[in-house]
């Protein structure tokens, strides 16, 4: 693997008596999104702190582009730290100063940009983070969420190649939590920064995340992909992760794809206890050994965004689940949001053909009515917008029980086909 | 034998009162604060020197002018205020001294040198102090709270050169003036409570601030301002910055406590220098 961006190496940290880290030693790679998470008050903002500069450690070296920072010289270190910018929990915008003054401090400050450049560059991210009517607004005078908004339009606006997030989402309600990772993810494909963002937001930040680092017990225990987390044995998963997931309904009211695994082996366990005890029936229900997967995809998310805006765009998301949810609960289904556009829906005791009816009657049901609710739901969040194109599309497939759950979600998903298109509020 | 000695030699098993003790405590106490103080006098003047060397770096200039608005410009109705009182008193009483020995004549020098050499200086002080002094520690002590502080230094902008420096500066701009301004409305109050209350000649006052008041009764009174100007400057600045480290208290009640340890802590020291610079001029 290529050289870490910023290597930890037995970093410990103490603040007089209490030990806050201990021996840390993590990676972080260049262009990835990194996500640290762990329980509150776990030092997570302590370790971030540490990569830009504010706290520095007590034992072990921290590494950045594989050289020590303790063997750069200050200018070195300067130049390396001018890379990364610090979006703080609290946003640390400055009261006395509007959004828009706030937003240009450091172009003001450390830069010897004409004021007519500095406008045009704030403007833009003005624009970008949709802050267009908060512009000349102080800090105090937004919504929380706007208020993340401009701790994220100040955070870019020097281009950085490295951007720390402290817990972004805190305070935020679930669409909007999910519309500023949503933010976070746009933005790092379209400026190709590295992120590294500390949140408790589980299972949503996997969505964005290409990596994960767990945080427990004063030492990094885990760093591998969100799936890997999924088969980490290791008591952080039943203490932190089952903890922090019991907050995961609020936005779809779905299930987390980790419970929507466990019910899925439960249901089959549940089926294979019932073989064991009654022949008879088994072989009556022979046939409803297999079950069926349904894959429901939000097609082009970027382009609903830059319609609708992040907020809008997340309460399409937030609809479509409930929708899905409240059609497929009813059967014995059961859901969860396998991406950030996409849901998966488990028909537990249907063949193929049972399974297909349904899903046709889904169909139907949501031509008539579902996308028009989704769009009335969406227009509270974005009154002014008249016209936008989204597709929904969805596809099936049936699993044994020995066979892997992953595999038949994929094939459900190269299937997918189109089941209904809104274009400007009117269905096609 | 051997562990009847290690049982002693714990710490949890010494006694826990001494004779000693009792007769110690104080001077370690009185030592500690020494110390602390000492500490906290040799943090502050490093503190005062890291600002001051930034500040001739660029796009100083507009943030010095906004300080000097909000220390200086705003400061004058109070100090016109409290300075047009004060010398209507110092009139007054001086009158009513002076005319028991026939020398009422010299109210007007004795009014223009109290306020010039001594009450300029020191009560412009103590008001900026109450007024700007105090928002100043506020001020910087919520930025240093709500991380606005930590922000600046990951914007890699220097929090000492965009919010100690320019305040500093401007104190030591704003203090004189203000001081001036403090002295004339002063002398004004002299000569309404003297001359238009009390009938004094109008001539005889004026006359007697000319003939006594020289030169270097202003230099010096320009100078404690100036001293007073970088006291009160650091004292507030300095407490607002360090709010989160205060032991006895965190978070708003720390910026609370600070503000008032600023105040208190800028009138002593005016005082104390205004000794201290007396004696050095006289």
């Amino acid at each position: 693997m290529d050289t870490p961006l910023i290597e930890f190496k037995n970093v410990t940290k103490r603040f007089g008596e209490q030990t806050v880290l201990e021996r840390v030693n993590l990676q972080i790679y260049e262009g990835q999104t990194t996500t640290i998470i762990g329980l509150s008050g776990s030092g997570k903002s302590v370790l971030l702190k540490h990569i830009i500069g504010l706290l520095e450690p007590d034992e072990g070296t921290i590494l950045f582009r594989g050289k020590p920072l303790t063997e750069m010289k200050k200018s070195e270190i300067a130049t390396s730290l001018s890379q990364i910018s610090y979006m703080f929990q609290g946003n640390a915008l400055f009261d006395s100063l509007t959004v828009y003054d706030n937003i240009a401090l450091p172009l003001r400050e450390t830069t010897n940009l004409k004021k007519a450049e500095i406008d045009r560059m704030v403007m833009a991210r003005i624009e970008q983070t949709e802050l267009a009517e908060a512009a000349h607004r102080y800090p105090s005078e937004l919504s929380g969420g706007m208020q993340k908004r401009a701790a994220l339009a100040r955070a870019l606006i020097t281009d950085p190649r490295i951007v720390l997030f402290d817990e972004p989402t805190t305070g935020q309600d679930p669409v909007r939590k999910n519309a500023i990772l949503s933010m976070i993810a746009q933005y790092q494909r379209k400026f190709k920064f590295t992120a590294i963002m500390v949140s408790h937001e589980i299972p949503d930040v996997y969505f964005i995340s290409n990596r994960i680092l767990a945080l427990y017990d004063k030492t990094i225990v885990f760093q591998g992909t969100p799936e890997e987390l999924g088969n980490f044995d290791h008591p952080f998963n039943n203490e932190v992760i089952s903890s922090l997931e019991g907050l995961q309904k609020e936005l779809t009211g779905l299930y987390s794809k980790r419970q929507f695994k466990i019910l899925n082996h439960v249901q089959l366990e549940r089926r294979r206890h019932f073989k064991n005890v009654n022949h008879v029936q088994l072989e009556r229900r022979k046939s409803g050994e297999s079950y069926c997967v349904v894959v429901f995809t939000l097609s082009n998310m970027d382009a609903i965004i830059s319609s609708l805006g992040h907020d809008a765009a997340q309460e399409v998301i937030h609809s479509l689940g409930l929708y899905i949810d409240k059609h497929f609960g009813a059967i014995g289904g059961f859901s969860t949001r396998r991406k950030s556009n996409e849901f998966v829906t488990m028909l537990p005791f249907s063949d193929l053909v049972e399974a297909e009816n349904i899903l046709n009657a889904f169909v139907k049901d949501f031509q008539e009515q579902g996308i028009r609710d989704i769009w009335a739901e969406t227009q509270k969040q974005a009154p002014s917008v008249k016209c936008v194109d989204f597709t929904i599309r969805a596809g099936i497939a049936q699993g044994q029980p020995i066979a892997e759950i992953d595999a038949v979600i994929d094939s459900a998903e190269s299937q997918q086909k189109e089941i209904g298109r809104l274009r400007c509020a009117v269905e096609e | 034998m051997a562990h009847d000695t290690n049982i002693r030699k714990s710490p949890e098993n010494e006694p826990k009162c001494r004779p000693g003790m009792f007769l110690a405590q104080p001077f370690t106490f009185i030592g500690e604060a020494v110390i602390g103080w000492i500490n906290g006098l040799g943090t502050a003047t490093v503190f005062l020197f890291m600002a001051l060397l930034k500040t001739f770096r660029p796009k100083q200039l507009s943030k010095v002018v906004r300080q000097i608005y909000y220390i200086g410009a705003r400061s004058t109705p109070i100090i016109m205020l409290v300075s047009l009182f004060t010398g209507m008193v110092l009139g007054l009483q001086s009158y009513h001294a002076l005319v028991q020995f026939g020398a009422q004549g010299a109210v007007g020098s004795l009014v223009s040198l109290s306020l010039i050499m001594e009450l300029g200086p020191v009560l412009t002080a103590i008001m900026i102090t109450a007024r700007a002094g105090s928002a100043i520690t506020a001020e910087i002590g919520i930025q240093r709270i709500s991380e606005q502080i930590d922000a600046l230094h990951t914007m890699r902008i220097n929090p000492l050169q965009y919010l100690v420096s320019p305040k500093i500066i401007a104190a030591i701009i704003s203090f004189p003036l203000l001081t001036a301004v403090f002295d004339l409305i002063g002398i004004f109050g002299g000569y309404v409570s003297g001359v238009v209350l009390l009938g004094l000649n109008g001539g005889v006052y004026l006359h007697s601030i000319q003939t006594y008041v020289v030169l270097s009764d202003i230099t010096n009174g320009f100078i404690k301002a100036i001293v007073f100007a970088v006291i009160v400057a650091t004292v507030c600045c300095y407490q607002g910055y360090f709010a989160h480290m205060r032991k006895d208290s965190h978070g708003a009640q720390a910026v609370g406590l600070a503000t008032t340890s600023a105040v208190v802590l800028s009138c002593v020291l005016i005082l104390v220098s205004d000794y201290v610079v007396t004696s050095l001029l006289i």
